[in-house]
């Protein structure tokens, strides 16, 4: 059972205000917004270096990673923030739960199963849009990009289909 | 002292994803059964957070080159490639909906405690180096339908940016509005305490 009613989330409104005004302190700071799928793509890149270094050397898409410490970037640092920021208020909030959340018919291992595929999918969709959610979606949108706004139709539209053809995961 | 001050550095770093983390985590964006539930039209918090956020950030950023502290030009702007993404997007919204995660919610699930938060981490690993696998016969569509360098909906439709401002504010009113309605007929929004009580 848990140990203590958690924490309300914060209003939508609230939550956006704050979002926004981190992604504006962003800008302004580095000259760029918020991203995070950049991170997978190094990690990604070195992990591939290390376990074939031969083949992943030669690819033209982390060839050029791989080049330097493909982890010396500022989206790795920021991503490790993203870490502490997350434990320091699911933690403050009494939030953290230790475990698998998933829809409540759905099995541990098959929610597993999805998570994973739902992740090849994200990661391969991130590499050929050049960002994902946060660094097309909302950093771009920031900029009113275009780019932005064409990738968060996409997301938007197949979110609602998907959603609607696996509904069973989640209900 | 100018402005943006470009420090990419380890401190600017952790420093905003510090901030981006504790707030996505506050909003509930850790929790995939909140997050999902926007495209059940259950909760509308993802569309809600995201359009407040994008306007918060877009009317500072005008309001920086109104008083010529930051020029437009003088942050960066992705150029679109039509096709890739799209299509990306696309991906995206599925992995989103099947796994329950995008890129940065599942940094924060993990880190709020939830393990298949860290699988969707390592698929979006595989799903990278499949696409580096297949690189060679993607390029062109990775490269097609190149917009013009850095543009905005204010240059595709030439209307200044606080035209696009007032837009986008109406859409989100809109969608507030809407989102609001249909919750209370779904039955959401998803408290904190649903998710607590149904991952135990």
């Amino acid at each position: 059972m848990q140990n203590a009613s958690p924490r309300p989330f914060w209003p939508p409104l609230v939550a956006g205000v704050a979002l926004g005004l981190v992604l504006l302190v962003t800008f302004v700071i580095t000259g760029h917004g918020l991203g995070a799928s950049g991170f997978f793509a190094r990690l990604s890149a070195a992990v591939s270096g290390w376990a074939a270094p031969g083949w992943a050397e030669a690819n033209a898409y982390f060839g050029p990673y791989l080049r330097t410490n493909p982890l010396a970037a500022w989206i790795t640092w920021e991503v490790v923030g993203m870490a502490v920021g997350a434990l320091a208020a699911s933690l403050s909030a009494g939030r953290f739960r230790a475990g698998v959340e998933g829809g409540p018919g759905t099995g541990t291992g098959a929610r597993l199963l999805y998570a994973l595929l739902g992740g090849v999918l994200t990661g391969f969709g991130a590499r050929l849009a050049r960002g994902c959610t946060s660094g097309l979606g909302l950093s771009g949108g920031a900029t009113l990009a275009t780019a932005g706004f064409v990738f968060l139709i996409g997301f938007f539209v197949a979110g609602f289909v998907v959603s609607y053809l696996v509904r069973r995961v989640w209900q | 002292m100018s402005l943006p001050v470009y420090d990419s550095g380890a401190a600017a770093g952790l420093l905003s994803g510090l901030l981006f983390g504790y707030v996505l985590e506050s909003a509930g964006f850790g929790s995939p059964r909140k997050l999902t539930a926007q495209f059940r039209l259950q909760d509308w918090s993802v569309f809600k957070v995201m359009f407040t956020a994008v306007i918060v950030a877009a009317a500072g950023l005008w309001l920086l080159d109104v008083i010529g502290a930051v020029g437009g030009g003088e942050v960066y702007v992705p150029t679109t490639f039509f096709w890739a993404m799209g299509l990306g997007g696309i991906l995206i919204g599925a992995g989103f909906a099947l796994g329950g995660y995008c890129p940065g919610t599942s940094t924060v699930g993990f880190f709020s405690g939830r393990f298949d938060g860290l699988v969707f981490m390592v698929g979006m690993l595989v799903g990278s180096a499949l696409f580096a696998a297949l690189y060679g016969p993607l390029e062109g569509l990775y490269t097609a339908a190149r917009g013009p360098q850095a543009q905005t909906l204010g240059a595709l439709f030439g209307v200044p940016a606080w035209v696009v401002l007032v837009v986008l504010i109406v859409i989100a009113i809109g969608g507030f509005r809407l989102g609001t309605h249909l919750e209370r007929r779904f039955g959401g929004p998803v408290t904190a305490d649903d998710v607590a009580g149904g991952s135990e």
